[in-house]
């Protein structure tokens, strides 16, 4: 099932552009899975009016503002607030009632993309009074999304959705209890904002910069090759203090990982892990 | 030019598509040594009852399919709700949360291009009855590749929209009634067919 074929002039391209991006801008995507980088790339191409890979890889190479553009479409994510409810639910009831005895609390959303994430753990942590003592840490390679973050301004028509989502994940008010609608956008309250610190971090390139009590990656390592996912899962037990929480995305698991025994399952149903 | 032997099936579908793939899935035996990647667009907030229900109908192995597992040989890999199922080089699945594709995730051109990326003329790809046009994009690139093509008849789909889709766009190298269409994927998939040796001259 496993016969080797040979590489394309596509695939040889890919491996140069991906070389050159980590040469000159120290952006590290050359153990992303393959698949999602191609496609991406392809519409990259389209959008950015290239033939061919290494057209793209002069104008990247020559024009930073190229690859700003690039990097929008290697990377960004759109996230919904409360993704997957039943994620949450768990958080709240099984996870926080430990975080409560914790004096001072870290918590570390890596590869936040836009924030979405975020906003939803400093919601559930404000609901379980836990928020005053609480330093959110958000981190993604890319800029822009990290700005948006920060600014905690999103589109009001997605919060139909968002809506559903907290009320489904447990939400005990309502949620425009916690933003400002105006001109179609909806931004989110200072104390909310002011608890979640965005920042630059790659979890392929970066190391630890704080230890933390709960770590939440969801949908990040699934973007990732394997050796780029044990390296991943490592950094973020390395950041964890013992017993500390390790929540991943609806589909992801530490079952293969070289470190799952470093973890037991807490709520194995929602991918929530908690470090020996 | 032995690295012709087929390695792989990808099928797709859409409404109508589980009533077809427990008819087409049925017909393949213990001997069937394929891997099979299956999308099947289904609703993204529930949770699926696809895996239970086919293998409740298949000889073979059924099971969702996770990120970076290793395809095994005579097993039905299908794509979890609301993720991409991609193929790997060396037959590897990945699942990815990227934007919808034809208001689809997962989406049957997702798989079946990535898939032909992967296994090039070594792929069977199988497009069945649906209400869009996810999948024909996607046929047309197997094709391309150089992989065996079929798309399930129009006229004998529960919804015409998908596989008509697929013949304009792909021209595939078979277009069957239901009834024969696992008894194609279990004739081209088995070592040996004569088609292969044809293929392989």
């Amino acid at each position: 099932m496993t016969t080797p074929r040979l590489d394309t002039d596509f695939d040889f391209e890919l491996r140069l552009l991906l070389d050159a991006i980590y040469h000159k801008y120290h952006y590290d995507f050359r153990n992303y899975s393959e698949a999602s980088l191609k496609r991406r790339l392809k519409t990259a191409l389209g959008q950015l009016h290239c033939e061919t890979i290494s057209g793209l890889q002069e104008r990247v190479l020559h024009e930073p503002n190229t690859f700003a553009e690039l990097l929008r479409f290697l990377t960004v994510q759109v996230s919904d607030l409360f993704r997957d409810p039943s994620y949450f639910r768990s958080i709240r009831e099984k996870v926080v009632p430990l975080l409560r005895t914790y004096p001072s609390l870290k918590v570390w959303v890596a590869g936040c993309a836009t924030g979405e994430e975020a906003y939803s753990l400093a919601i559930l942590l404000a609901e379980e009074g836990l928020l005053e003592r609480t330093q959110i840490y958000a981190t993604d390679i890319h800029p822009e999304s990290l700005r948006a973050g920060a600014e905690g301004v999103y589109d009001i028509e997605r919060f139909v959705r968002f809506s559903e989502n907290y009320v489904a994940a447990g939400g005990r008010f309502s949620l425009s209890n916690y933003y400002t609608a105006r001109y179609g956008s909806a931004l989110f309250d200072r104390a909310l904002r002011k608890s979640i610190l965005f920042s630059d971090h790659s979890l392929a390139t970066d190391s630890v910069f704080a230890e933390v009590e709960l770590v939440s990656c969801r949908n990040v390592l699934i973007y990732f090759e394997q050796d780029l996912q044990n390296h991943a899962i490592a950094l973020l037990r390395d950041a964890l203090r013992r017993k500390g929480f390790l929540g991943l995305g609806a589909k992801e698991t530490l079952r293969f990982s070289e470190h799952a025994a470093e973890f037991v399952d807490f709520v194995p149903e929602d991918r929530i892990y908690q470090r020996i | 030019m032995n690295a012709r032997d087929v390695a792989a099936v990808v099928i797709g579908g859409s409404a109508g598509a589980l009533e077809a793939l427990g008819e087409i899935l049925p017909v393949l035996g213990d001997d069937f040594a394929l891997p099979i990647a299956v999308v099947v667009h289904i609703p993204a907030r529930r949770p699926s009852l696809l895996v239970e229900v086919l293998r409740a109908k298949c000889r073979l192995a059924v099971k969702e399919a996770e990120d970076k597992e290793l395809f095994g040989p005579g097993t039905v890999y299908v794509a979890p709700p609301d993720y991409h199922l991609l193929i790997e080089k060396r037959g590897r699945c990945s699942l990815s949360v990227d934007e919808l594709v034809h208001f689809s995730r997962p989406s049957i051109d997702v798989l079946f291009e990535s898939a032909a990326d992967a296994y090039g003329p070594r792929l069977i790809g199988v497009l069945l009855t649906g209400a869009n046009e996810d999948g024909a994009a996607g046929l047309a690139r197997i094709k391309q590749a150089g992989g065996t093509t079929a798309v399930q008849a129009p006229d004998s789909a529960a919804v015409a929209t998908m596989p008509a889709a697929g013949l304009r766009l792909a021209s595939p190298d078979h277009v069957l009634a239901l009834p024969e269409l696992g008894p194609l994927v279990a004739r081209l998939g088995t070592p040996g067919h004569s088609s292969n040796m044809r293929r392989r001259s």
